[in-house]
């Protein structure tokens, strides 16, 4: 037991990065994972809310009574993601359009409740607030390396933020089928086959 | 029984901030979302419409009261004439209603342009009311004051193939969008006065 902070933080980056080791919240990571940008803009929205609900958590951890400590989590994780939802609209509306019913879906993301049940109700402040940022960063790397996959090969092209960036030639003939349901399934399996394959001593 | 009480008075300060936190968001962004969506809805159809317009047609905007429905109003100001007005009406369509950002050439009484701005319909049927511009295209310049249909319908619009009932809904929506303006003509007139440059 007693890690130190520092691999509190970097255990979400590779050991127990959600969506590969975890297998967590693969909901919003198949589905927004079209494009770059999409990955970016759910990582960082998952992120946030990820924190915020860790470290109000692990505040709160003495007050909440256990038998009603989920529904304590859903309000707060809740209240994160109304926030997000807001802001997303007031600043970022194409990115906001673009996400859709994915954004007010963190709510049941399982990674964010996860953390709040496995972690910040049994642990320091400072302690779930790494936690939280170490997660996210994982979960935003993630979704991105997905995206970047997918988006490469379904259409020659890159999304950072807004315009396209042209990677391959116009003689590039896109596997259009990564960009649909099916490619999101294939690139999450041979990632994660890729992630045990490098993982293995 | 004081754990039941614990519980409960927990729950309900924990939803009581988190419901003020939220309102006083709200409250903050409420604005800026509303200029948002028209920008990003409302705001291609708007602009394509009023194409060479001298101003800001999302910024010049007034609202009505037609009946219990609000309607807002976008002024398209031309040499510095405050010609062409645009409000939204609905059509019923094949996935739901189909959103058609009417404009109305108020100086020569007739349509200036249509552009759908929200549907349901089916990708490549239906939703070609929206992405290919030829269809909408056909209703620059009708007359006003008479029916707006579809060519088996005894009118002059060429349906969409394959998409009838789309087409209909979009002639409909300018019918409607026909009928509201002659109701509150003179209203908008007033209106229209106060953009002049």
């Amino acid at each position: 037991m007693a890690k130190s902070l520092t691999q509190e933080f970097v255990k979400g980056l590779w050991d127990e990065v959600p969506p590969f080791r975890l297998v967590l919240g693969l909901c919003p990571v198949l589905a927004v994972t079209k494009s770059v940008e999409n990955g970016i803009g759910m990582g960082v929205a998952t992120t946030f809310v990820l924190v915020g609900s860790n470290v109000l958590v692990s505040v709160l951890r003495k007050l909440i009574p256990a038998k009603v400590r989920i529904a304590c989590f859903i309000v707060i994780i809740a209240t994160f993601v109304t926030v997000v939802e807001l802001v997303m609209q007031a600043f970022a509306y194409p990115l906001f359009l673009k996400l859709g019913i994915f954004i007010p879906l963190i709510v049941v993301n399982c990674i964010v409740l996860g953390r709040a049940e496995a972690f910040a109700f049994k642990n320091g402040v400072f302690r779930s607030l790494l936690d939280g940022l170490g997660m996210g960063i994982g979960f935003t790397l993630s979704l991105m390396a997905l995206a970047a996959v997918r988006e490469l090969l379904g259409t020659g092209m890159l999304t950072f933020w807004v315009t396209p960036i042209q990677i391959f030639g116009p003689s590039f003939q896109p596997f259009s089928f990564m960009v649909e349901a099916p490619g999101a399934f294939m690139a999450l399996g041979l990632m994660l086959c890729l992630m045990n394959l490098v993982g293995e001593k | 029984m004081r754990e039941m009480i614990k519980m409960v008075v927990v729950l309900t300060i924990l939803s009581f901030f988190s419901g003020g936190v939220l309102a006083y968001i709200r409250n903050n962004t409420q604005e800026r979302i509303e200029n948002q969506v028209l920008e990003f809805v409302k705001g291609p159809a708007i602009r394509a419409i009023f194409e060479g317009a001298g101003n800001n047609p999302i910024a010049d905007r007034f609202t009505f009261k037609d009946g219990d429905i609000e309607r807002t109003f976008f002024v398209g100001v031309f040499d510095g004439e405050p010609r062409g007005v645009a409000f939204e009406t609905a059509g019923k369509g094949y996935g739901g209603d189909v959103g058609l950002m009417v404009g109305i050439d108020v100086k020569n009484n007739k349509l200036m342009g249509v552009g759908v701005t929200t549907h349901a319909e089916t990708p490549g049927m239906g939703a070609k009311a929206k992405s290919d511009p030829s269809f909408t295209a056909q209703f620059m310049g009708l007359a006003l004051e008479q029916p707006i249909a579809v060519t088996m319908d005894g009118g002059s619009i060429s349906a969409i193939s394959g998409a009838t009932i789309t087409s209909r809904a979009v002639s409909s929506a300018a019918t409607d969008a026909d009928k509201i303006y002659q109701k509150l003509k003179t209203q908008i007139a007033d209106k229209l006065k106060e953009f002049k440059k």
